[in-house]
């Protein structure tokens, strides 16, 4: 468990560190989270990388726990909103209707088109 | 202690032991009641969490600030769970390769329609200057919009707030308005959740279907990339 915590934290680091380095723009854990998955995929390959964290679903189970618990860790930044109270007190109507809008829009958009290139490769198949 | 009643409250009150414990049990209820509706969307755990911990605050007059030093532990959590969305992408690899070009097709639409829609919207509404560009980012999970934000000379707290409240809005959402589409493929639900809606979308689409919190998790992580990019060049287009 420790170790695997440890892997994946390493992972982060090493996102962090080269995001920095290099000035990308992107965030430090998505660089880690393809490190991981890179790690996991390479495991499969070579027997020798199955040890430690790597091996009987050590940091499987690890992440799996952090997981279990996603939405638990967005409560911090959304009490936030104690700070924000004057600015939602003059335009707070409009900020809720703007988001709301947008998000169903983007659900709606990305959903329909998902549906839509998937049929459309399943026609092309069907040929 | 007897002399003064208030001592042991203002000592606590200080620590960051008490806001980590609050965090943690109102969650721990809110999640309850959550699981009791059986995951019913409008017991979403995050936003009861929320306003009941904020109530809390302001009624003991605890600043911000002092909140954080407590619940930064779990906040911290946020960058080695993203990292975590690596074992069940690894796990469905093969579903995920095989519907590669739907992924990414939406991807752009997603991410397009996500920027261009709250920052017209936002114009539209007239809202200030500064409030447009922080909302612009609102659909990445929180650290990186404030990273955008931040790079637009916006205000990055205000942007966590925009991305928190859309994470739940869609979160609450998206199962009612995906029902009514008619939409049954899992993989598309859950990736029109993660793009919409980042992590609160993801954490609501692992309750609903293991396919649809996989897909969730890649979209909320392409769509970090690919809005990163994005901002900076609808802001420049469309903000006055």
């Amino acid at each position: 468990m420790l170790a695997s915590l440890s892997l994946i934290l390493l992972c982060q680091l090493i996102g962090e560190a080269v995001v920095r380095g290099l000035a990308l723009p992107l965030p430090g854990p998505v660089l880690g989270l393809v490190l991981l998955l890179v790690l996991l995929l390479a495991r499969d390959r070579f027997a020798r990388l199955a040890r430690g964290p790597l091996r009987n679903d050590g940091v499987e189970t690890a992440s799996k726990g952090l997981l279990a618990h996603l939405s638990l860790l967005f409560v911090p930044a959304g009490v936030g909103v104690v700070q924000k109270l004057d600015l939602l007190a003059s335009h707070g109507i409009a900020i809720v209707l703007v988001l709301a809008l947008s998000v169903v829009l983007t659900l709606l958009a990305t959903v329909l088109t998902f549906r839509l290139i998937s049929r459309l490769l399943k026609q092309q198949d069907a040929r | 202690m007897k002399d003064n009643p208030f001592s042991l409250w203002v000592y606590l009150s200080q620590s960051p032991l008490l806001w980590l414990t609050v965090t943690l049990m109102v969650y721990a209820t809110t999640d309850a009641v959550s699981l009791a509706t059986r995951r019913h969307p409008l017991a979403n755990p995050v936003l009861h969490a929320m306003w009941i911990i904020g109530a809390f605050l302001l009624a003991t007059g605890t600043s911000y600030t002092t909140y954080f030093a407590g619940a930064q532990f779990v906040h911290f959590l946020l960058g080695p769970a993203t990292v975590a969305l690596a074992v069940p992408l690894y796990e469905n690899r093969k579903r995920v390769v095989s519907s590669i070009v739907p992924m990414l097709v939406a991807l752009v639409a997603g991410s397009v329609t996500a920027v261009v829609s709250v920052v017209l919207l936002a114009e539209f509404a007239g809202l200030p200057r500064d409030v447009v560009l922080s909302l612009a980012p609102k659909s990445v999970t929180a650290g990186v919009a404030m990273g955008i934000a931040e790079s637009l000379h916006a205000d990055p707290s205000l942007a966590a707030v925009a991305v928190i409240l859309t994470g739940i809005m869609g979160a609450i959402i998206v199962s009612p308005l995906m029902n009514r589409t008619g939409v049954t493929d899992f993989r598309a639900r859950g990736f029109a959740a993660g793009l919409a809606a980042h992590g609160i979308g993801t954490a609501r689409a692992f309750q609903v279907d293991e396919i649809a919190g996989v897909f969730s998790g890649i979209a909320m992580s392409l769509n970090a990339l690919v809005t990163s990019f994005l901002v900076p060049m609808v802001v420049t287009l469309l903000v006055r």
